[in-house]
């Protein structure tokens, strides 16, 4: 093992998929000489050249599109979409595209499609550059969605996610990518669909994503103090959901706090409660909690910024509703 | 007869224009009869398009198409049972009946499928024209719209993309004068689409979209072109669509003397006259409108015949299973 950042571990993943198979390229804007807005590629061009890393006219459409019809033509596409925001001017090639091409054609052809993106705020980004919009994908059926909430798991999906014959959606998130974790110096995956027991806990199930995981083992340090055990499940990937493991976990504590940074309402915290609540039901002791941001565009000033965003304290009450609740 | 296009050849088009004619004409009543479900967007009077550029095509050549789509598959050499059966909604259909006529494929064909959003396709070819450079092969890959999608944010991303990146990606505009029931002055200033391409610094051909010979030979030279590395290529194919939008459209924006003038110059008749001009036989041609209305009939029974989807079905083939290593 080898500490080392969540940029680090994803470039590694790319540099390791590049020399795997000829046929894996990458595409987005800025992603060559300039390495990428958040510096993940940086120094894969040298490495790989112009031809397998392509920098794009700023044109989302035509990026998505063109790795669309690369990957229905036997390449393996990695296109990148600079802010997960930009998708909503280029939908059509995902969801209508992307997802339905298989499908709709009865199985004639795959797309071994991987679209990296960001997500997530605290950066006074403001409205436009800090938005969590995995549950607009999760929608869609056809997609596969990935949300790596540390550098092992960052290297592992994205690896993955560039072998399965199938779009996959990566969802990085820009507050992780300075953070270090460790990571096996040889090639390994990490298979999606299987969640991570990060903290094992007798109390309540926290049900965390992305940075939200972080902020959930904060929030479980807190709680311990006060003899609160939290386990803390990180999905890892949306699509396909590991429910089998949030319900297992329920079905122990008996409470459900589920925690992610896009706004509450629609979210996929609603999804996974509804799916946990169906299986679980006669476990809960508590209704379930959601804890994501209030419902706003996010603004720009930073204690505006922070008073939207959801973090531990936020999961700290929400655990504690869940202890408090007597029906 | 044009003396650039063998006779062979020209029998060729012609045959292929009848086989899109005959099997819309067949579609037609059968939609009306409710055989078929859904949405119909014929290619009744454009068949000169798809014709005259399929033609200049290789099999291993990629083409996608718009939501009006049986000629092209039909001109890259669709089979009319499998395309009748995915219209019927049989399991026996190109698409296993999860298609239907919006998004009728054959990617084993080069057909990369019907496409029901209007500029889609433009950008998506450009990545099967990026497989072919990256590959280094010399196939060619060819975008079918209308000049309602030269409208679509799309289109401008594409040809962009395709010039910046000299893609063998060729782009043809079928002109029928309408965004579904808007007309062309409506929706758009410029009288020629494509004036656009020069935006691109890409070349552009304008041709009568109702004549096959000249379509052929604008496609040949776009695909010569860009089989070399030569680039991509806009080609306008000025055109008419002689039935509505969709079957039943009441075409209250169009006039009865307007279709008629276009029936006049109908792709057909006017190939028919070339072929008979230059002596071909007419029995030769009567003998293959003989043999697509002969094939048209196994289709349909093909079709009526074919057993429906099992619902067990419906959820199957939305994702690739894992490779076994996974």
């Amino acid at each position: 093992m080898v500490q080392m950042t969540y940029r680090e571990a994803l470039k590694q993943a790319l540099r390791e998929e590049l020399q795997n198979d000829e046929r894996v390229f990458m595409l987005g804007e800025d992603i060559a000489e300039f390495g990428g807005t958040f510096k993940v590629s940086l120094g894969l061009l040298e490495e790989f050249g112009p031809r397998r890393i392509r920098n794009t006219p700023l044109s989302e459409s035509a990026i998505l599109g063109a790795a669309v019809g690369a990957a229905a033509t036997g390449l393996r596409p990695i296109a990148e979409i600079m802010y997960s925001d930009f998708f909503a001017v280029a939908l059509d090639q995902v969801v209508n595209q992307a997802a339905k091409m298989r499908y709709m054609f009865g199985g004639k052809l795959s797309l071994p499609l991987t679209i990296r993106t960001t997500m997530g705020g605290r950066r006074s980004a403001a409205a436009q550059h800090s938005q969590c919009l995995e549950a607009w994908f999760m929608h869609v059926p056809g997609l596969k969605i990935a949300m790596p909430s540390n550098a092992y798991d960052a290297k592992g999906l994205l690896k993955s996610g560039v072998r399965d014959p199938n779009p996959t959606i990566i969802f990085e998130n820009k507050m992780l990518y300075n953070t270090s974790g460790e990571v096996p110096e040889e090639p390994y995956f990490v298979p999606w669909g299987r969640a991570n027991v990060v903290r094992e806990g007798t109390d309540v199930t926290v049900v965390a994503l992305s940075d939200m995981v972080d902020f959930s083992l904060k929030a479980a340090e807190r709680l311990a103090d006060e003899g609160i055990s939290l386990e803390v499940i990180d999905p890892r990937t949306l699509v396909p959901l590991d429910i089998d493991t949030i319900v297992q976990s329920v079905q122990k504590t008996g409470r459900l706090v589920i925690a992610h940074e896009a706004c509450v309402t629609g979210g996929v915290g609603a999804e996974i409660g509804s799916q946990a609540a169906y299986h679980a039901l006669d476990y809960l002791t508590a209704p379930i909690e959601r804890v994501g941001a209030k419902d706003s565009p996010i603004p720009f000033s930073p204690i505006l910024e922070r008073e939207i965003l959801p973090d531990d304290q936020d999961v700290v009450d929400a655990v504690h509703r869940t202890i408090d609740y007597s029906a | 007869m044009d003396e650039k296009i063998p006779k062979e050849l020209a029998l060729q088009l012609y045959e292929t224009m009848q086989r899109i004619r005959s099997f819309e004409m067949a579609v037609v009543e059968l939609f009306a009869r409710g055989k078929i479900p859904g949405f119909l967007h014929t290619y009744v009077g454009e068949e000169a398009v798809a014709a005259g550029v399929c033609a200049a095509l290789r099999p291993d050549d990629k083409i996608i198409s718009t939501h009006r789509g049986h000629g092209h598959l039909i001109a890259k050499g669709g089979r009319l049972d499998l395309m009748m059966a995915e219209l019927f909604g049989k399991r026996t259909g190109y698409c296993k009946g999860k298609g239907g006529s919006m998004h009728i494929a054959e990617p084993d064909l080069g057909m990369l499928g019907a496409n029901a959003i209007v500029g889609a396709g433009i950008a998506i070819i450009n990545g099967a024209a990026l497989t072919a450079q990256y590959l280094g092969t010399d196939q060619v890959a060819v975008a079918f719209f209308g000049d309602g999608a030269s409208n679509t944010g799309v289109f401008h991303e594409a040809l962009n993309m395709a010039s910046v990146w000299n893609l063998p990606s060729i782009f043809v505009c079928e002109n029928n004068g309408y965004a579904e029931s808007t007309p062309k002055h409506q929706h758009q200033k410029i009288k020629d689409v494509a004036v656009r391409a020069v935006a691109y610094d890409m070349p552009s051909i304008i041709v009568d979209g109702n004549d096959v010979g000249a379509v052929y030979r604008a496609a040949q030279e776009a695909v010569a072109r860009a089989r070399v590395g030569g680039g991509p290529t806009l080609i306008e194919a000025k055109t008419y669509r002689l039935r509505g939008h969709y079957e039943g459209d009441p075409q209250m924006y169009r006039t009865r003397e307007e279709i008629e003038s276009w029936e006049k110059k109908c792709p057909l008749e006017r190939w028919r006259k070339v072929l008979l001009a230059a002596d071909v036989p007419a029995e030769g041609i009567e003998e293959i409108d003989r043999r697509i209305e002969q094939e048209l009939k196994e289709a349909v029974a093909f079709a009526e015949e074919s057993p429906l989807p099992d619902p067990a079905e419906a959820r199957s083939d939305i994702f690739t299973p894992l490779p076994a290593e996974m």
